[in-house]
């Protein structure tokens, strides 16, 4: 156990107690609009999230499909930028303290931002973990050693591709949780099934202690409940920023029903994964 | 001055050029990358790989191209002899065919099925559709939409060969675009898939192994100039858009270091427009495609789109050995316009009878504004690193002539 215990390993400790999983929705900082984002955000833990992924805009997202190239483009186009993203994450720390908050992106605009001033603005907002897609180990000195001293978690993407021989150095430097990626491709495509996602996890289980936490191609509360069953935490995306996205009028700009339409969204696939038993 | 002792060493174990290069993917693509680095590394050193590279070098490819002294520019300009490395007259018509041969022939070792490419002017997917047919492999081009309306012979031709040509509408639909599918691809396809990444971009090893592949282009230069003068060139100039035909001229003469080197970058409309391809002359610091190197992007990091006449420069990123090189004042960087490479591309053919591609027609323009201010007995060597066919459309226009 390490001195600092953050609100992640809090968090992940509670729901074990609990004999259950976590739901962790994912949308991107900014989409479609700053103020709309920010009430999507506020509105989360309620509807059921345990932790929550948000996604830094990007022009150039290469691991994501479709629907979250789209969503970062229409936050770029609405004026996002990494200090109103910070700026999101501050506001929602001012009546949340607990709800875990995981920054996804690319590395590039946290290089143009300065790593050193990212990782302070970041902690001061209330940033708890980060997922940087395009960082691998081998890229270690980049982020992860400076974020580590920060005391923010570098949380380690594994995939498919990720042999046995390779998960010591990568698992090395993980800290938080573990997130596998359940499929070979971009987000939003593809879904694994549940038999290839327990054997997956029962591989990373040997090497770490950490939760595991699944995302990539969970798109239904079945699938979520699923997932839940074998794993920590699951990750759903692409699901929600679809129902997010079926509510915006012509132009582009949010309808009046979009933000509850997208915590309808993440309290039903929450349910699946809150109603499932979790086997470990 | 610099402190290397060498600028021929790198790329360190981690792929990185100095600051530079270093490998910025997916962990799902990173056992792979790892894979083509084993295999490349072991390739290099089997001398039946390179028995069969030179093979189809010579014998398919049409190595080594000429060294054509260029008398009648010469003499227009009035100053340095300019001498043409023909790379033009390489099949295919560019000097793309010389990365692919070797990649493919890499590809076919790992007993890689199938091919992927992103193409931007389209010299590069012709060439990848070319190596993929000789092979039997089937293959699949990633290129922007408006790529395709400005390039449509070669879209053609890529399908003539085989290829399956994917229009890619992300973003502004060009080169960097079309690069972002191909990765994307790449992810969905770990397992029989080779991604044949056309430039010195992109994670280690390809940039390292680009580089080798087409540093034919300099050591022929380097044997052909010393029978034909007998001595070292005095200079060299090659347009950049990713940088692989310049660091393919440059990489064999960096320790020389009386040749003096030139990379001529896009400047489209003029760098303090904004409305260019320049990522050394007008760009900062970045992580774009896998790799650490000079960018277009603004003060978020977000990447910017690039403008260029030149499909094939119009690029936001560049090479992260040339990022180096800039900073190690190895090498010089300099941007031309449309205007000028225009110019450039209609002097050459009256003068010398060639069309230049539209981006050697970039170093070409900055041959023509150094030329008369050097010695006669002054060697440039500019690298002709493809031939302007599949640009007469694009010059018909900023021509307002009607083809």
């Amino acid at each position: 156990m390490t001195a600092h215990q953050g609100r992640i390993a809090r968090r992940f400790a509670a729901l074990k107690a609990a004999g259950r999983a976590a739901f962790v929705p994912f949308l991107t900082a900014g989409d479609p609009d700053h103020d709309t984002s920010l009430a999507l955000l506020r509105g989360l833990p309620a509807a059921g999230a345990d932790l929550i992924e948000l996604g830094m805009p990007f022009t150039d997202p290469m691991a994501d499909g479709p629907v979250i190239q789209k969503a970062s483009l229409r936050a770029l186009a609405a004026g996002a930028r990494m200090t109103r993203t910070l700026a999101l994450v501050r506001a929602f720390r001012e009546d949340d303290r607990d709800t875990p908050v995981v920054l996804m992106g690319y590395f590039n605009p946290i290089h143009r931002y300065g790593v050193d001033r990212f990782l302070a603005d970041a902690r001061t907002a209330g940033v708890d973990g980060l997922i940087v897609v395009d960082l691998p180990p081998e890229e270690d000195n980049e982020l992860a050693v400076p974020a580590r001293a920060a005391g923010i978690d570098m949380i380690r993407l594994i995939s498919p591709s990720t042999g046995d021989e390779r998960l010591p150095a990568v698992l090395s430097a993980a800290a938080g949780f573990v997130y596998y990626i359940s499929v070979y491709g971009v987000t939003g495509t593809r879904s694994a099934t549940e038999q290839a996602v327990a054997a997956a996890v029962a591989r990373l289980r040997c090497h770490t202690d950490l939760p595991i936490a699944v995302g990539f191609g969970i798109r239904t509360p079945q699938q979520a409940a699923a997932v839940a069953r074998v794993a920590d935490g699951a990750v759903v995306g692409s699901a929600l920023v679809e129902a997010l996205a079926a509510e915006l009028d012509g132009d582009g700009a949010a309808g009046p029903g979009l933000v509850s339409a997208v915590h309808r969204a993440v309290g039903a696939l929450a349910a699946g994964v809150h109603g499932a038993q979790n086997g470990t | 001055m610099s402190l290397v002792n060498s600028f021929r060493e790198g790329p360190d174990e981690g792929g990185h050029f100095g600051r530079y290069g270093g490998r910025f993917v997916a962990e799902t693509l990173m056992p792979l990358i790892l894979e083509v680095e084993r295999h490349y590394h072991q390739a290099k050193t089997d001398p039946a790989f390179r028995r069969e590279l030179d093979h189809y070098l010579a014998d398919y490819v049409g190595r080594p191209s000429p060294l054509y002294l260029a008398e009648r520019l010469t003499r227009h300009l009035g100053g340095a002899r300019i001498y043409f490395k023909r790379d033009e007259l390489n099949h295919t018509g560019a000097h793309k065919i010389n990365n692919c041969m070797g990649q493919i022939l890499l590809a076919r070792r790992m007993g890689k099925r199938r091919i992927i490419a992103e193409t931007g002017a389209g010299q590069h997917g012709v060439a990848t559709a070319t190596v993929a047919a000789l092979f039997g492999l089937p293959c699949t081009v990633y290129m922007g939409a408006l790529d395709i309306a400005r390039q449509k012979p070669n879209v053609f031709r890529m399908r003539l060969l085989g290829a399956e040509v994917v229009p890619v509408h992300a973003g502004r639909a060009t080169l960097k675009d079309a690069m972002n599918e191909a990765l994307r691809d790449w992810v969905a396809h770990v397992e029989d898939t080779y991604y044949l990444i056309g430039t010195v971009a992109g994670p280690h090893p390809y940039p390292a192994m680009v580089r080798d592949f087409q540093s034919v282009i300099g050591d022929e230069v380097r044997r052909q100039l010393e029978a034909r003068e007998g001595r070292l060139p005095d200079t060299l100039v090659a347009c950049i858009g990713g940088g692989s035909n310049a660091i393919g001229l440059f990489h064999p003469f960096l320790d020389d270091r009386s040749v003096a080197m030139i990379g001529v970058e896009a400047g489209g409309h003029g760098i303090d427009t904004g409305a260019h391809a320049a990522s050394l002359t007008g760009g900062a610091p970045g992580v774009l495609h896998g790799a650490k190197s000079y960018l277009l992007q603004d003060d978020d990091g977000q990447i910017l789109e690039g403008h260029s006449i030149s499909a094939g420069l119009d690029y936001p990123g560049v090479g992260p050995e040339h990022a180096w090189l800039k900073d190690q004042d190895r090498v010089r960087y300099v941007s031309v316009t449309d205007d000028a490479a225009l110019e450039a591309f209609k002097l050459c053919a009256r003068l010398e009878g060639i069309l230049p591609a539209l981006e050697p027609a970039h170093a070409l323009a900055h041959v023509i504004e150094i030329a008369g201010g050097l010695p006669a007995d002054h060697l440039l060597v500019m690298n002709m690193c493809g031939r302007g066919d599949k640009d007469v459309f694009t010059v018909a226009e900023a021509l307002g002539v009607e083809i």
